[in-house]
């Protein structure tokens, strides 16, 4: 039996998009921008109850940035929306430029991130978002594991001085955290205590993880399971006493293997406590069509993979410690 | 300095351009073409047109001013420094390190150079910024205006024709947008490179209300702006003709002029051209000091 479950399965973007609302509501500045997936962001929600401050810019997400830099000039707190695809990569000079460089605070609220849009195919799947946004100076990059958390969130980011990217996603997953949990930026939760191993993973992944616990502690693995929400300032205190007390890593995210959070946590391994890590990410290669939880199969980021990757880091750290 | 009547302009500008020459001496690195072409552009704006406040850089009130094309720096740092928002004598840093006065232009936030609302290099970023800008002072009823400054070989970038139909869709009214036409990019005359004309109708193809002067005729340009503010209802834009490297016989009208700075025989000679004013030079080489003697 779960340490968790869900009681019902609702969308990330959708609590952005209601959490926009509330926000709306609260303060007169909060301005949102549009680049024509208005309702499949949910910012339509934001557009019906304050037409005056939701603007359209067509489908130019280089725009976008700037016209969203311009707006915080002239004293707003603007939101934009966009895939995640269109919000990361497309506009990655605007927004090195404009909004890192220059330390502009726009929250870059990113939907339909991953593998799991599924059927729209590869060209939609955003995989390298992370690594493309953590690599810039002054940003901050988290990623919601459900609804509730994506409320938090964007609520918390109105009083961020740094510009934000946030990824979240198309499907209705579990709810599994609670509206009153707490939450921070850059304070990581640790979901289950352990002692044997620790699993590290960030947005949809971290339902996957508390799947594969179950496997795991049914085994008589001692799993302890933390939600990475935030990727960059990324929890340092909270990863260097889980590899120092569990002696073994694994990361999960639906990403590319390559600078996602996997790569930022061996980042500070490696300069502080060197653990044996097991990557659960997409290999270095581009989706494909098909449903949500068929891709995250075949691509190896379901929870059967953590399963996998979680026996394999334990054997590398039986063989390190030597049998012990 | 304060503001200064026109009559006074010229005289100042010829000033801006004996800066850019020394500060480029200085650095041996930079742009010279692009910046010469824009010293009465910019003698206009801070010294006659834009409401502004060095000594309150980030003044509620303040017309906001972006300049789109980052490599035109040494001109408006020279503005900057003549306006009262640094120090002259710090204009000797250009492109040195630990200095504020960046290649390109950093925030001010980041590097501490007040007058600089944003970073900009990359280009064709500086017109959706603008666009933001005055939409943002819009939605409060604000009066300020919003001027961004773009070059003619920018407006082949993409994002300026984004930003372009954004703001004539959503008519924004308070923007004025000064494109320094020059007809010189880096590998070779505008039209060689992308053709831009025919550029007014393309404006105006996108609702915008499009007026044309002399960028190097400081009354024309004034009155082109007097005349832009009042216009209501559309964006504006002012297709400035400049000649690159106004005021010194060898750059001027010449593409190859954009990028590199003089060296220190040419910067002599410019020198020669642009004669001495009344404001005085921010700094007296050893050569001069001599040929005063």
């Amino acid at each position: 039996m779960s340490k968790y479950s869900s009681s019902e399965n609702k969308a990330t973007r959708q609590g952005f998009g209601e959490m926009l609302v509330e926000l709306g509501k609260e303060n007169p500045n909060v301005v949102v921008l549009g680049v024509d997936v208005t309702p499949s962001v949910k910012t339509d929600l934001f557009q019906k109850a304050f037409p005056d401050r939701f603007f359209s810019v067509g489908i130019s997400e280089q725009d976008m940035i700037g016209v969203a830099a311009g707006f915080y000039l002239a004293g707003k707190i603007p939101f934009t929306a966009a895939y995640g695809e269109f919000a990361a990569g497309r506009p990655f000079d605007q927004i090195r430029q404009t909004l890192a460089y220059s330390e502009i605070p726009v929250k870059i609220c990113a939907s339909h991130c991953g593998i799991t849009v599924g059927q729209d195919g590869a060209t939609h799947e955003s995989l390298e978002d992370i690594a493309l946004m953590r690599s810039l100076p002054h940003m901050v990059v988290a990623s919601p594991c459900d609804y509730h958390q994506a409320r938090k969130m964007i609520r918390a980011s109105v009083a961020l001085h740094n510009p934000i990217y946030i990824r979240m996603f198309r499907d209705n997953t579990p709810v599994f955290t609670k509206a009153d949990d707490e939450f921070q930026f850059g304070k990581a939760d640790t979901l289950i205590d352990g002692n044997d191993v620790t699993i590290i993973a960030c947005g949809l992944q971290v339902w996957e993880a508390i799947l594969a616990e179950e496997i795991l502690a049914a085994e008589g693995i001692s799993v302890r399971l933390i939600n990475m929400h935030t990727i960059k300032p990324l929890d340092k205190e909270a990863l260097v006493k889980a590899a120092s007390e569990t002696g073994a890593i694994v990361t999960a995210e639906d990403h590319q293997i390559q600078g996602g959070l996997g790569s930022a946590v061996a980042e500070i391994l490696a300069q502080t406590i060197p653990t044996p890590q097991e990557f659960v990410a997409v290999n270095d290669t581009f989706g494909e069509s098909g449903l949500g939880y068929e891709l995250m199969k075949k691509y190896g980021i379901d929870s059967g993979s953590i399963v996998k990757a979680t026996r394999k880091v334990l054997e590398r750290k039986r063989r390190r410690d030597g049998f012990k | 300095m304060n503001k200064l009547p026109i009559n006074e302009l010229p005289e100042l500008a010829r000033q801006l351009r004996r800066d850019v020459i020394k500060m480029l001496m200085i650095s041996k690195s930079g742009h010279s073409g692009g910046p010469l072409g824009l010293a009465d552009i910019f003698a206009s704006l801070y010294f006659h047109l834009m409401k502004i406040d060095p000594t309150k850089p980030t003044m509620e009130e303040r017309d906001f001013f972006f300049l789109s094309a980052g490599h035109l720096a040494p001109i408006w740092y020279a503005t900057l420094a003549r306006r009262g928002y640094l120090p002259i004598s710090e204009l000797t840093t250009l492109r040195k390190i630990n200095g504020r006065l960046q290649g390109h232009p950093a925030p001010a936030k980041t590097h501490g150079l007040p007058g600089i609302e944003i970073a900009s290099g990359a280009l064709g970023q500086g017109l959706s910024i603008g666009v933001g800008c005055a939409l943002g002072l819009r939605l409060d009823k604000k009066p300020n205006h919003v001027y961004v400054l773009c070059g003619d070989g920018e407006l082949n970038e993409g994002q300026i024709w984004e930003a372009m139909m954004t703001a004539g869709h959503h008519k924004v009214d308070n923007l004025i947008c000064i494109v320094d036409r020059n007809f010189c990019q880096i590998d070779n005359r505008t039209e060689k490179v992308m053709e831009l004309e025919p550029l007014a109708d393309k404006w105006k193809a996108f609702n915008w209300h499009v007026l044309e002067c002399n960028g190097n005729d400081i009354e024309q340009f004034i009155n082109t702006v007097n005349q832009a503010k009042e216009l209501r209802g559309k964006p504006k834009v002012i297709l400035a003709q400049t000649f690159m490297g106004k005021g010194v016989s060898f750059m001027e009208d010449d593409y190859k002029w954009h990028g590199v700075p003089p060296s220190e025989e040419q910067g002599k000679q410019a020198l020669g051209e642009i004669a001495p004013t009344k404001y005085g030079d921010f700094v007296e080489f050893e050569w001069e000091k001599v040929l005063v003697a």
